[in-house]
């Protein structure tokens, strides 16, 4: 999977969550939840959909590493290489 | 004969609009049915009947428009099988936080139907007791009724199907017709952001004018609550994973049980509830709260408590709650979340006595055992209504709260 499909998968769940908001305005170091305005349980539930859909394990003490799309993405295509 | 009332559901809540019966006459209800969906405020809500009996009659037409209270359909349950006394009409015209339907205790005499035993001798048997053989294919010649005159009444039929007698005396012909089953149509009314508005805007108001509310709080260390979440999540798959208000919820039920004052409604005087159900806020995108109850929290698991906040808050969010989920809450806990604010101070939901906060968990410098220390806290809040407790009480619950999360694993 590509970058650009990484990316829009990303999107395409923060759509579903967030659908007032359109996530391809945010800045690759903007933090994702504060910008779209994303509560706790709505977080969990974007972890569960893109470890689904990716099919990547992303343990709780990653969490930290999904905050920005820049680092979110990075995290994703590591985890998928390896 | 039941009288099946629009329920409360909050004491935001003045009427609904019938959509659908989702039952007809005739109908067999048992526990926890779905009779009927009714568009309120807080969308399209699935209104359960709790109760058992055959459906009468329907009283209100699809499309009306009518206040909490007004009955909305007869039932004709277990008590009105076989009686002599005249129906009472008594019907009160508000009726508060209390279960969707209430039995009235009028009875109604029922005539008794008379089918025809094999040999010719007749079966006498309560409509009742012949719905329910019915549904389950029942050959009542072969039951022995224990009611008046040896009519069979439900609990023969109960006590026929508990002993598995049913193979016995099933009926060799006649295969079940199964009613097509309801299909929810996309129709939902979602209630536009103003009716939310105006409902939230309704209930704090009426808890600000008639609650006089005390304030109390508490700083807890919550270090030993994250070590063992932290624990937990590591065994657990991502869907699976429990979030910090799980053990929040679960550690309030407990407190609560120790402090039964604050489970409790405020209706000109203090009445304590059995069940500890808890409202839980939701917040929604377009702005406004739904408050969903984990109904019987402090019987659940935490990982109970969070399979209960991942099929509810998406519900919550989609407007489709059932009436017992939003007329059922006997306490209320509304939670910060990461990013927020340090502390919450709530605004009690009438007619409720208490409602608990918690503030964002972050690190800070406490003080412990003569040390001083960087823990992760959170600062607890209680709202409680002095009508019916005085600090003392709240400060128990507050002390209480904070024993079970320093033992997160006893939760």
């Amino acid at each position: 999977m590509n970058e650009e499909s990484i990316k829009n998968t990303i999107f395409q769940l923060l759509k579903r969550i967030a659908p007032e908001h359109d996530p391809s305005t945010l800045m690759p170091d903007e933090n994702i939840r504060e910008a779209l305005n994303i509560d706790s349980f709505d977080a969990l539930q974007f972890i569960v959909a893109i470890s689904e859909k990716l099919n990547v394990d992303i343990p709780e003490e990653d969490y930290g590493k999904t905050a920005t799309l820049k680092s979110l993405m990075a995290y994703l295509q590591q985890k998928m290489k390896s | 004969m039941i009288s099946f009332k629009m329920p409360s559901l909050g004491a935001d809540m003045e009427d609904g609009t019938l959509v659908e019966w989702r039952k007809q006459p005739g109908d067999l209800l048992k526990r926890g049915d779905i009779i009927a969906d009714v568009d309120t405020q807080k969308g399209l809500i699935e209104i359960e009947f709790f109760g058992e009996g055959i459906l009468e009659k329907h009283l209100v037409a699809e499309g009306e428009k009518i206040p909490v209270g007004t009955v909305m359909a007869l039932i004709r349950g277990e008590s009105d099988e076989i009686t002599e006394e005249i129906p009472q009409e008594n019907i009160p015209d508000q009726e508060k936080m209390v279960e969707p339907a209430k039995v009235e205790e009028g009875k109604i005499k029922v005539p008794v139907a008379s089918p025809q035993k094999a040999g010719g001798e007749r079966v006498r048997i309560s409509p009742l007791a012949k719905k329910i053989a019915e549904a389950h294919q029942l050959d009542i010649s072969k039951i022995s009724g224990t009611g008046p005159d040896g009519a069979i009444v439900k609990a023969d039929i109960d006590k026929c199907l508990r002993e598995g007698q049913e193979k016995k005396a099933k009926a060799k012909t006649d295969p079940i017709v199964t009613e097509p089953r309801y299909e929810p149509e996309s129709k939902l009314a979602i209630p536009e952001s103003e009716a939310i508005r105006k409902a939230v805007a309704a209930a704090m108001s009426r808890s600000n004018q008639d609650i006089p509310h005390y304030y109390l709080e508490k700083r807890i260390d919550f270090s030993k609550a994250m070590l063992w979440l932290k624990e937990a999540n590591k065994e657990r798959s991502v869907q699976q994973r429990l979030l910090p208000v799980a053990l929040m919820i679960k550690a309030v039920a407990k407190a609560l049980d120790d402090v039964p004052d604050l489970n409790a409604v405020w209706e000109d005087g203090l009445e304590r509830k059995n069940e500890i159900n808890i409202g839980f806020v939701v917040s929604l995108r377009t702005g406004g709260i739904m408050l969903p109850a984990i109904l019987n929290a402090d019987t659940l698991s935490v990982d109970g408590i969070m399979e209960r906040l991942n099929d509810l808050i998406p519900r919550a969010r989609a407007f489709k709650l059932r009436s017992s989920e939003l007329s059922k809450s006997t306490f209320t806990i509304t939670s910060i979340g990461e990013g927020g604010a340090d502390k919450v101070y709530g605004v009690i939901y009438p007619p409720q006595v208490g409602i608990v906060g918690f503030g964002e968990i972050r690190d800070e410098a406490i003080v412990a055992e003569g040390m001083i220390g960087i823990k992760p806290v959170v600062d607890v809040t209680l709202a409680a209504d002095h009508r019916a407790t005085d600090g003392l009480i709240g400060s128990k619950f507050l002390a209480s709260l904070n024993k079970y999360l320093q033992n997160p694993e006893n939760l």
